[in-house]
C-alpha cells in the first residue's frame, strides 16, 4: 500500500509536467508557425533554425541544459528542478506541435483563402472562420499521437531529479523490490487508454463532412 | 456609363507574359461570354479584375470608378480593398464552398459577417441576420436547392455545390457576377443545371462575365462574345459576329475545332 501511495505521489508530478505542458505548448506552437511561415525572412529564418535544433536534439540533453546551463553560464543556478522540466517540456512540444499546425496550415487548398476574399472577408476572418476549423480538423489525429508521446516523455524528467513516478519506483527497487518500477507501466497505460478515447471521440465529432 | 471598363490590362508571371493589353467594357445588364483555347488568359483575366492575381500595369473601372490601377504602388488599406472587391463576385471552377459549414451557412457567412460593420448591429443583429437568412433562402430556393439546406458539402453532387456557390456570390448583391468555367468540373449531365441557372439570372438582367468552353450556350446567352488567343483580344462582337462571322484566323480555326 505504501508503494503504491508512493507511486500516486510521483505520477502528481507526471501530471502536473502533462498538462502544464499542453496548456502551453499547444498557443506555443502556432506562434512558431506564424514566425516560421512569416514572410519576414530573417523571422522565419530564426525560427527554423530553433525548431531545427530542438527536434534534432534529444529532450534528455536538452533537460539538462535547461536545468544546469543557467548556473554555468550565468552563475544563476536553476532554482526548481519542476520548472525547467517544465520549460524543457513546452519548448520541446511547441516545436513538434508548429510543425503539425504547418502542415495543417499548408494543407488547406488555396481556393478556400481565394473564396474568402472574393466574399469580403478579412484576413483575419477567413482564418478563423474557414481555415481554422479545417485545420484542427487535419491535425488531431496527428496531435493525438504526438500528445500520447508526452504522457511517456514526462518520465524523463527524473534525469534531472524530479521526484517523478519513475523516481518513486526507483526508490523500491534500490531496496530489493522491483514490482514498484514495473507497475509504473499501469499508469502511463491508463493515461493513454484515456487519451486514445477522448481522441477518438473528438476525431469522430469532427466526421460530420469531408473536404 | 459603362458598369465595368477594362484598360490595357497587363499580366506577367515572371517571365511569361499572360495579358497583353486587354481593352473592353460592358453595360449594366450585358452578359459577356469570354472564349479561348486554354492558356489564352481568360481566366487570368478574371483573377486580375476580381484582385485574386496583380495586374503588372493597367486600370480597371467599376461604375466609374477607378478600382485597379497597377502603376499606382501606394498601398490601399485592407478595408478599402474589400470595399472594392464587394463590387464583384466570382463563381470558380471548383467551387470552393466551405465544407465544414452546410448549405444555408455557405451562403449566409459573409454577409453576416459583413452586417457586423453595421454602426447599429448590436440593437439590429436579430433582424439583420433574419433579413440574411430569408435572402439566403430565397436565392437558394431560386435554384432548387430548398431541401439541401442542412446539408453539407461533401454530401451535394457538383451541380448542387456549384448552384450553392453561384448562391453565395449572389447573397452579397454584387454588381458583376463573374463565372471561371463554371461547367469544367462537372460532367454533362450537371452542366445544363448550372447552364439553366446561368440563364435565368440572363432573364433577370443580372450583369455577368462568363469564361466558358460551352460556345452553344455563349451563342444563347451572352449578348457578346469576346475571343482570346495568347493574351490579347482577338474578337469582340455579338454572337453572330465572332461565331457566324469571325475575323481573324486564328477564331475560325478555334470554333471549327469546337462546334
Amino acid at each position: 500500500m505504501e508503494q503504491w501511495l508512493s507511486l500516486f505521489e510521483g505520477f502528481k508530478y507526471n501530471l502536473i509536467l502533462f498538462f502544464v505542458t499542453i496548456l502551453c505548448a499547444v498557443p506555443l506552437g502556432l506562434l512558431i508557425t506564424f514566425c516560421s511561415m512569416s514572410k519576414f525572412k530573417p523571422l522565419s529564418f530564426v525560427s527554423k533554425v530553433f525548431v531545427w535544433i530542438i527536434r534534432g536534439t534529444p529532450l534528455m540533453l536538452q533537460l539538462f541544459v535547461i536545468y544546469y546551463a543557467p548556473g554555468i553560464l550565468f552563475n544563476t543556478p536553476m532554482r526548481s528542478r519542476l520548472i525547467a522540466a517544465i520549460i524543457a517540456f513546452i519548448v520541446n512540444y511547441a516545436s513538434y506541435f508548429s510543425e503539425i499546425y504547418r502542415g495543417g496550415i499548408e494543407g488547406i487548398p488555396k481556393g478556400q483563402y481565394e473564396a474568402g476574399q472574393v466574399l469580403g472577408l478579412t484576413k483575419t476572418q477567413v482564418f478563423t472562420k474557414v481555415v481554422l476549423f479545417q485545420v484542427i480538423k487535419r491535425i488531431v489525429p496527428p496531435m493525438g499521437n504526438e500528445i500520447m508521446t508526452l504522457v511517456k516523455d514526462t518520465s524523463l524528467a527524473r534525469i534531472i531529479g524530479v521526484g517523478e513516478i519513475m523516481m518513486s519506483a526507483e526508490r523500491f527497487s534500490k531496496e530489493g523490490l522491483i514490482w514498484p518500477l514495473f507497475s509504473t507501466g499501469l499508469f502511463f497505460l491508463a493515461m493513454c487508454g484515456i487519451l486514445t478515447i477522448l481522441f477518438g471521440k473528438l476525431e469522430k465529432k469532427l466526421d460530420y463532412y469531408k473536404s | 456609363m459603362a458598369i465595368l471598363e477594362v484598360r490595357d490590362l497587363y499580366k506577367s508571371f515572371g517571365k511569361t507574359e499572360v495579358l497583353k493589353g486587354i481593352n473592353f467594357s460592358m453595360e449594366k445588364g450585358e452578359i459577356i461570354a469570354v472564349l479561348g483555347s486554354s492558356g489564352s488568359g481568360k481566366t487570368t483575366l478574371l483573377r486580375c479584375i476580381n484582385f485574386l492575381e496583380t495586374a503588372t500595369s493597367g486600370k480597371v473601372f467599376a461604375d466609374g470608378e477607378c478600382i485597379l490601377d497597377a502603376s499606382d504602388k501606394k498601398k490601399i488599406p485592407a478595408a478599402e480593398m474589400r470595399r472594392r472587391q464587394l463590387n464583384f463576385g466570382l463563381v470558380f471552377q471548383s467551387f470552393n464552398l466551405f465544407p465544414q459549414y452546410n448549405v444555408l451557412e455557405n451562403v449566409t457567412l459573409a454577409p453576416k459577417l459583413l452586417a457586423r460593420e453595421n454602426p447599429d448591429f448590436k440593437q439590429r443583429k436579430r433582424e439583420l441576420f433574419a433579413g440574411i437568412e430569408d435572402n439566403a433562402r430565397e436565392l437558394l430556393s431560386r435554384v432548387g436547392l430548398s431541401d439541401k439546406l442542412d446539408n453539407y458539402p461533401c454530401e451535394l453532387s457538383g451541380g448542387q455545390q456549384q448552384r450553392v456557390s453561384i448562391s453565395r456570390a449572389l447573397a452579397l448583391d454584387p454588381k458583376i457576377l463573374f463565372f471561371d468555367e463554371p461547367t469544367s468540373a462537372l460532367d454533362p449531365e450537371l452542366t445544363n443545371e448550372i447552364l439553366k441557372v446561368i440563364k435565368d439570372l440572363a432573364q433577370k438582367h443580372m450583369t455577368m462575365v462568363i469564361v466558358t468552353h460551352e460556345i452553344e450556350f455563349a451563342r444563347n446567352v451572352a449578348d457578346r462574345i469576346i475571343f482570346m488567343n495568347e493574351g490579347k483580344v482577338l474578337e469582340d462582337g455579338t454572337p453572330e459576329e465572332v461565331i457566324e462571322h469571325p475575323k481573324n484566323e486564328r477564331t475560325k480555326a478555334f470554333l471549327s475545332k469546337m462546334l
